[in-house]
């Protein structure tokens, strides 16, 4: 019997092709990536990103924190650009291109890890939610609902106010204000996901809720955390800057996008380049982050799948 | 009944209703069902789209899902043991490793970021109690039984064929060695000519392992080619059953004769299934009387009147029908029942 099973041609050419002997893992991932290629405003925007990352990695190298980002240097106040000083100087005679170099760091981390606890956060929260339904479904969602009736960028001023503006607050004001975007996105996914045929085959073998919550749900909803995600950090580091504006984020003279273009602000008539250059850096920033969310999204998108 | 039951049964349904409730209003899916199953046996499943089959296996398995779905009586008596009694944590491991499912669309039931190996690997690893490395190891052989070589075990399903993945799913199914395996319509979602591979391979393994199993199909043919009993279920009732050639050549229930066409021929080909006159009755209200009448071609004005009891018919198998009944002593025959 197995002899003709595996004589039998139908079934042993058909699918030979992709089989190359050792296991790949990573083939869905490859299929992703080799879709997003295609993208070329994606890569556009991965190609930014790759190079904020990179000046956030080497800040050091390209100008020193304490002589240059922060030291002041009056006489060279307001100076335009120049050879000397790329994007021109700020009210304190700081090398603006230097300061945003620097200020990659703290937009970069303060985005990635609040987006990071408030998709574990908010993840949770919406798989317990979506998976159980019911009256936890209920509790859960009500409150998210809660947080979102406030605008997020007043809850997490009201968080910075009351637990203080320091950098571990703002990472956790941003996080909270967003959980209940990703316990929606979570848990919309989840009930799809839920109901489908592989959830109730894997019942069936006697897998436990546990199992099938973490190796066969949270796995299929990673596509659009993904893409959320992206766009997450971009919406983090558009709070952070618009905290730090307000002097409730990143405290002078520690280097941050928002509390830039904040200073620059009663300069903006005789000294356009000290708002314009964060500002600009933002922009381009965000933009790239929500190219490469909108690529993921379609390089994810299951019906485009096989 | 419980006291009759024979003690070699490996699965034994007693009067087991189940209904659906959604928006107050309610689904009666499977009625005052009773089968009765062997080791390595196999009971053919038929019946129309509705008629209750799915939800039948689902309370085998203890998967209804509730809500909307609730067991409302019965008995589902598995190996000596009530499992609708059965605490949820045994019962979970009862799934997978002494009863399987296979369920009806290869293409969603298997886990689209899982690869084929590890899902196999999956249902060894929760039973056996053995390492990761040994799952494995046995995944690769289970896949190589179903006919599909082992390195293939890294691959994810959306690289194998329709029938490549059915033949994953049998090896998921199959991996604990079974005591039953319940297959709601495995073949119905294929290609014919995959349909029949699928289908020897099914046959071999259970006899191979002796395996029983009950078969859920819309397909005649499939039930002549593999099964040893039949049950016809309509409206969430078996209404007829008992072993195989002679409920085909023996068939005495009108609805069953409809099915089989108007020459039931178990020696030459016996198609799809006949359409019958008329629509499955609303199973939110389910007709008075004999659940048939409204379609019934010999229905009289007692059917809409009263509920026919299951009878032994003279050549030993079982219908419910009351034209039978006046024939035949109504004894408790339940036991008999397939
Ligand atoms: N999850 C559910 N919720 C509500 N009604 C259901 C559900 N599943 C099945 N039903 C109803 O129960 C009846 C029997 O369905 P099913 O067991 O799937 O029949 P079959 O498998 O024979 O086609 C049908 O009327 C169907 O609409
Ligand atoms: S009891 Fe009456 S309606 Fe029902 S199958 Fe028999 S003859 Fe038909
Ligand atoms: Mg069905």
């Amino acid at each position: 019997m197995s002899q003709e099973m595996t004589l039998d041609p139908a079934q042993g050419q058909l699918d030979k092709s992709p089989a190359k002997g050792a296991p790949k893992k990573r083939s869905q991932w490859l299929e992703v990536w080799h879709r997003l290629k295609r993208d070329k405003m994606a890569m556009l925007g991965l190609l930014i990103i790759t190079l904020v990352v990179l000046a956030a990695i080497f800040a050091d190298v390209i100008a020193d924190y304490e002589t240059v980002v922060i030291a002041q240097n009056l006489s060279d106040r307001l100076q335009g650009p120049s050879a000397q000083y790329w994007l021109g100087t700020d009210e304190f005679g700081r090398d603006i291109f230097a300061r945003i170099i620097h200020g990659t760091r703290v937009s970069l981390m303060v985005g990635v890890l609040s987006v990071a606890i408030a998709i574990v956060m908010g993840g949770g929260l919406g798989a317990v939610a979506g998976y159980y339904g019911g009256k936890i479904d209920n509790v859960i969602m009500r409150v998210m609902d809660i947080f979102l009736a406030v605008p997020s960028i007043l809850l997490a001023i009201a968080i910075v106010s009351a637990l203080g503006a320091n950098l571990m607050n703002l990472m956790l004001a941003i996080a909270i204000s967003s959980v209940p975007t990703y316990a929606r996105v979570v848990r919309a996914s989840v009930l799809t996901i839920r109901d489908q045929e592989f959830i109730e085959a894997a019942r069936a073998i006697g897998a436990s809720d546990l199992r099938i919550i973490f190796r066969h749900i949270i796995p299929n909803c990673l596509s659009p955390v993904i893409v959320q995600g992206a766009l997450g950090v971009a919406g983090a580091i558009l709070s952070t800057a618009g905290l730090s504006f307000i002097g409730l984020g990143i405290q002078p003279p520690e280097p941050e996008w928002g509390a830039m273009l904040a200073g620059g602000r009663q300069y903006l008539r005789h000294a356009w380049h000290v708002t314009t250059f964060p500002g600009l850096t933002i922009m381009i920033t965000i933009l790239a982050l929500n190219l490469l969310g909108d690529g993921l999204r379609d390089a994810l998108d299951p019906r485009l799948k096989h | 009944m419980t006291e009759q039951a024979n003690t070699q049964d490996l699965l034994s349904i007693e009067d087991l209703s189940i209904v659906y409730e959604v928006d107050g209003e309610t689904t009666y899916a499977v009625n005052g069902l009773n089968i009765t199953l062997k080791r390595g046996e196999t009971l053919g499943l038929i019946g129309e789209t509705g008629a209750g089959k799915t939800t039948t296996a689902l309370g085998i398995m203890g998967l209804v899902p509730n809500p909307p779905g609730r067991v409302v009586s019965g008995k589902v008596v598995f190996d000596g043991e009530d499992l609708l009694q059965m605490p949820k944590e045994k019962m979970r491991g009862v799934r997978g490793n002494r009863i399987s499912m296979i369920f009806q669309d290869p293409m969603t039931s298997l886990n689209p970021v899982m690869t084929v190996g590890e899902q196999i690997a999956e249902v060894i690893l929760i039973h056996e109690g053995v390492s990761k490395k040994a799952s494995f190891q046995k995944a690769g052989e289970m896949l190589e039984m179903v006919g599909i070589p082992a390195v293939r075990a890294g691959d994810f399903p959306h690289q194998f064929s329709g029938g490549m993945k059915q033949r994953v799913v049998i090896a998921i199914a199959l991996a604990c060695n079974p005591d039953l395996l319940i297959a709601d319509e495995p073949t119905t979602a294929l290609d014919v000519t995959i349909q029949a591979q699928v289908l020897d391979l099914m046959k071999d393994l259970k006899s191979r392992y002796n395996t029983a199993m009950i078969l859920i199909t819309h397909d005649l043919g499939v039930v002549a080619q593999v099964c040893d009993k039949v049950a016809i279920m309509y409206a969430g009732e078996v209404v007829e059953s008992g072993d195989i050639r002679d409920v085909y050549e023996n068939t005495k229930h009108p609805y069953t004769r409809g099915l089989f066409g108007s020459i039931p021929d178990l020696d030459h080909s016996v198609g799809r299934l006949n359409p019958i006159k008329g629509m499955m009755p609303d199973p939110t209200d389910p007709p008075s009387g004999c659940k048939f009448h409204p379609r019934c071609p010999d229905a009289t004005a007692t059917c809409a009147a009263s509920e026919p009891a299951p009878v032994l018919t003279e050549t030993g198998h079982v219908a419910r029908c009351l034209m039978l009944q006046s024939m035949v002593e109504p004894t408790d025959v339940n036991r008999v029942q397939g």
